[in-house]
């Protein structure tokens, strides 16, 4: 049944572009009925989901001749993500409810996107999973290039050499362990079995690793984040921080260390303290944490400190998956659904609600705006989404963050205790943000507030679901949590939880 | 009905060649139709009357292709007929039928017939060059196919661009045919032999001398020629661009297609065999051509971000592909061949659809990619399929380029990791191959007409060939078993 999430979607984007003339009103509520429709079959399959378990979708020969299927599964780790997409997706149509440009397209290609993306958290097959994963592409560029802002033609095209530069190191990985398994399957179960070599691994491992943590941020790759973040549409960005950014710390998760474990085993000898590519890799989250931190204290441009932060909290994700105990996992999964969240709600207050108005972004001409006065349902959304983001506790960044700030205790000491600086410069360049841009002083000499327009029904609509859904998990985390850590148990994750006493 | 025979019988050999005669057949009756019968008449008239011959004759020898399968090897394989040779043939025809289809609206020239015919008589070369193991039977249908592709290439004799295309076309290629000539008489005067299985034998005998690599190496530089691959494709860019859309689409689709076959057979079933003397187990020329391979890649993919005119980017890129097909041909094995069948006619579908794309666009005078900006709200249905076949030549899953990477690229490590770096060389350059794509779509998609720009008026049968291969290119891709599954049965049923 969970399948229907990629043919709805797909269907929907499909209607679209039959009707090319359709208004801008038929097209959105077309594109709002496809995403509730799609969220929904993920939550009857929530409802029915036995944790631990691997729930079969679909499975028929697709090349038989190759070995290639078209399987679709899920367990506890893709349907927590697959619940995230529909949440995103829902509160993204809800924030482009203005989009009076090409509307049909913007939607058609949203749909696309939305779909291939379940499409990746949904497969089992390797080569289905590839499949979907370089389908994302495509609709992302248009996506920015045609309907974006600032620089959007370059941010679009960074972002999309970036993205196939990562999955060209991917597939080379994918190839080469189809081979190397006697090119015989692409099914993840069968592949995750199959003992690869230990040096096959130790250059697979890094290699696929890379390619997928492109996607998600990690420094000294994360440059087309910023960017792209700021050149995107609202519900473009919403969707790139929130859900295609977990699709790479999902690959590197999936198949970089469900498949090749061992690639993560140590090196045997020591380069500047380092002794194997899971220490490269968590002292390269950490610097992602802190700098992205850092960097995004100093910013002007509000869009940038919102894309700065996400490849800071995108490194707690990595560092979280690199701690290799089950908590670290576990928290590492919870921050990648927490920070979709979050990191929506934030580009919607950015990008919907104060640059669709004011028409900058710039925080020194935003603050003299007062806009705390003129739009402060604005004002509360963001105090709110910035307490998340921080991690205050109640809400869902918190208690992922503590989980990855554990687990990195348990694996790499000094590296919590920077992580955990990472925090403070978090706490600081959001409250910067929230200073300059809500908090101004009014200009000398304009006793005159600003007019703007109202905030709509939308704008309010999509802002409830999303801080509903962070307070949620944040009060009550197992409700995640029962799903997520049942999953590290499946005969899936063997290879890892072999080495997870290493 | 099985035939191996060195006794001439005229009737066998008749029934082996018929699709080949109807092709010619057809050629002349476009010939005569269109010198003697439509003189004076509209050329509307004898573009569509030309076409409907062009394609019956074409239609009429896939038919006896698919629905006779025959096996025979006459006079040592001079003539070799198998399913697989048969299929290849009849994608051939079909690829005539398209170009044919491209051409029907277009204005360039007045003599129809010429051009249909001259068509025809190129597929015919390629018909025979792919049934065949004998080497101066390549030689010979080569040079048929070659010399009507020069004169195709010249056709708009309104322009300076076709000529001077035609002209480089013509010198390179008279160049690669002496080489290719001089390597087979050094081959002949090795083996004794002019035939594939000759060479193959005495190779196996024979250690391999210095002049066994002179030999090899002309051949190869031929057969590279054919195949633009670097460095011996300075031909192409200009070529593409000067020539007629239709001519060029032959050139980049069907001609592509036959030469590469008959590399891969000349290749591998007749260099092979007692080639793996020299460093090990592999075939001593994998060393040269993945030298060759390398350079199509770099030169292709890099000369095409530089390009400013659609048919010359399109040239370059497909030097660049080239050297990903070439992969096909040193994995050197069974798996090698499929791979590269499944490759070269997806690319060729491609190809076909974005030139069609560009014959639709052709009374625009559109060449530049600038001049794309804004299609896609001026003719959105053409846009689209450019969109399709754009994103499959770059390797966009689920269309059929993807998969064709996939299975080429698996079938050259499955060979052994000494390909690792190039396949790896080649995944690298596919993605710089995205960025000159995008850059085209970019100008379709997200650039806006220019003031004044209206809709463009295209023919509904130009939409609809173009529609039908974009199709085939989706379809292909989503279920390669499709094509798969006829390759493996073709290649199956091959005589070893």
């Amino acid at each position: 049944m969970l399948a229907w999430t990629i043919y709805i979607s797909f269907a929907g984007a499909a209607l679209l572009m039959l009707t090319p003339r359709a208004s801008a009103r038929t097209a959105r509520v077309i594109a709002l009925s496809t995403a509730i429709a799609s969220f929904a079959v993920t939550v009857a399959a929530w409802c029915r989901f036995t944790p631990g378990e691997i729930l079969q979708v679909a499975r028929v020969p697709w090349i038989p001749s190759l070995g290639i299927g078209y399987h679709l599964a899920a367990d506890g780790i893709s349907l927590t993500l697959l619940l995230l997409t529909g949440i995103v997706a829902i509160a993204g149509v809800l924030f482009s409810w203005n989009v009076e440009k090409r509307p049909t397209e913007f939607f058609a290609l949203y749909l696309v996107l939305i779909g291939a993306v379940y499409g990746v958290f949904l497969s089992f097959d390797l080569f289905l999973f590839f499949v979907f994963y370089e389908l994302v592409i495509i609709p992302k560029y248009f996506l920015i290039a045609i309907w974006g802002s600032t620089r959007k033609e370059y941010a679009a095209m960074k972002l999309a050499l970036y993205s196939f530069v990562g999955s060209a190191m991917v597939l080379i990985g994918v190839i080469a362990a189809y081979v190397e398994a006697g090119a015989k399957t692409t099914d993840l179960a069968a592949l995750a079995r199959y003992p690869f070599p230990l040096h096959f691994e130790m250059w697979v491992f890094p290699l696929v690793f890379l390619g997928f943590a492109i996607l998600a941020g990690m420094w000294p790759f994360h440059t087309w984040a910023p960017t792209g973040h700021a050149a995107a549409p609202t519900a473009a960005s919403m969707l790139l921080a929130g859900v295609v950014m977990k699709l790479g710390a999902y690959g590197c998760l999936r198949v970089a260390m469900m498949l090749f474990p061992a690639g993560m085993d140590a090196w045997g000898f020591h380069v500047l303290g380092l002794g194997s590519w899971r220490g490269l890799f968590a002292v390269l989250a950490l610097i992602g944490i802190v700098y992205g931190a850092s960097v995004a204290l100093v910013q002007k441009d509000f869009k940038f400190v919102i894309g700065y932060s996400s490849v800071s909290h995108m490194g707690f994700v990595l560092l979280g998956l690199m701690t290799l105990n089950l908590i670290g996992l576990g928290g590492a999964v919870l921050q990648m659904f927490s920070h979709g969240i979050i990191a929506g709600l934030l580009f919607a207050v950015v990008g919907r609600m104060v640059y669709d108005r004011t028409h900058t972004r710039m925080l020194n001409e935003l603050g003299p705006m007062r806009l705390a006065r003129v739009i402060p349902f604005a004002a509360v959304t963001f105090v709110l989404a910035s307490m998340a983001s921080i991690g205050l506790p109640g809400f869902s960044g918190f208690v992922a963050e503590f989980e990855i700030l554990i687990g990195a205790w348990r694996a790499f000491p000094t590296l919590a205790v920077l992580a955990g600086v990472g925090i403070l410069i978090g706490i600081a360049f959001t409250w910067r943000a929230l200073d300059k841009v809500f908090l101004g002083e009014a200009a000398v000499g304009s006793q005159e507030a600003v007019k703007l327009p109202p905030i709509t029904w939308a704008e309010r609509a999509g802002t409830s679901i999303l801080i509903a859904t962070t307070l949620a998990v944040g009060l009550y985390p197992r409700l995640l949590l029962d799903l997520i850590l049942p999953a590290f148990n499946s005969p899936l994750f063997e290879g890892l939880r072999r080495g997870l006493w290493r | 009905m099985a035939v191996n025979t060195h006794v001439i019988n005229a009737v066998d050999l008749l029934r082996l060649t018929l699709p080949e005669i109807v092709v010619g057949l057809a050629a002349l009756l476009t010939l005569t139709l269109d010198l003697v019968v439509l003189k004076g008449r509209a050329a509307a008239v004898r573009w569509k009357a030309g076409a409907l011959v062009a394609c019956a004759g074409c239609a009429g020898a896939i038919l006896l292709l698919v629905l006779r399968p025959e096996t025979a090897t006459l006079y040592d394989g001079m003539l070799v007929v198998a399913p697989l040779t048969q299929m290849v043939e009849a994608v051939l025809a079909g690829f005539t039928i398209l170009a044919v289809l491209l051409s029907v609206d277009s204005d360039f020239t007045q003599h129809i017939g010429e051009y249909l015919a001259l068509m025809l008589f190129a597929t015919a070369g390629m018909m025979v060059l792919v049934s065949t193991r004998n080497l101066l039977v390549i030689f010979a249908s080569l040079e048929l196919l070659s010399l009507s592709l020069y004169i195709l290439t010249a056709f708009n004799k309104r322009s300076r661009l076709s000529a001077e295309g035609a002209l480089k076309y013509f010198l390179f290629g008279g160049m690669a045919a002496a080489f290719f000539l001089f390597g087979i008489s050094l081959l002949y005067g090795l083996s004794g032999s002019i035939q594939m299985s000759g060479v193959a034998s005495a190779l196996e005998t024979q250690s391999l001398t210095p002049l066994w690599m002179v030999a090899i190496v002309m051949v190869v530089t031929g057969l590279g020629f054919k195949v633009a691959a670097a460095p011996f494709h300075l031909w192409a860019p200009d070529a593409y661009q000067g020539a007629p859309t239709p001519s060029a689409a032959m050139i980049a689709s069907s001609s592509k297609i036959a030469s590469f076959f008959v590399f891969a057979t000349v290749m591998v079933m007749g260099l092979t065999a007692g080639a793996r003397t020299w460093h090990g187990p592999e075939a001593a020329w994998v060393p040269l051509l993945a030298v060759i391979a390398a350079l199509s890649m770099l030169v292709g993919n890099l000369a095409a971000i530089a390009q400013s005119s659609t048919r010359r980017l399109l040239a370059y890129s497909a030097v660049g592909h080239a050297g990903y097909m070439l992969l096909g041909i040193l994995a050197n094995s069974e798996l090698g061949l499929r791979a590269l069948l499944y490759y070269v006619i997806t690319y060729g579908l491609a190809t076909v659809g974005a030139f069609g794309v560009l014959a639709a666009l052709e009374k625009e005078g559109m060449d530049e990619i600038d001049g794309l900006a804004g299609l896609s709200r001026r003719a959105p249905w053409l846009s689209f399929c450019l969109l399709i076949f754009l994103l499959s030549l770059a390797g966009i899953p689920p269309l059929s380029g993807f998969f064709g990477k996939f299975f080429v690229f698996s079938s050259a490590l499955h060979a052994g990791t000494g390909l690792l770096w190039l396949v790896a060389l080649a995944i690298a350059m596919s993605a710089v191959s995205l960025y000159y794509y995008l850059r085209v779509l970019k100008q379709v998609y997200v650039r806006d007409p220019g003031a004044g720009a209206g809709a463009i008026e295209t023919s509904l049968l130009m939409r609809a060939t173009v529609g039908v291969v974009a199709l085939l290119v989706v379809v292909l891709g989503c279920y390669p078993d499709l094509l798969l599954n006829w390759i493996d049965a073709a290649l199956r049923a091959m005589p070893h």
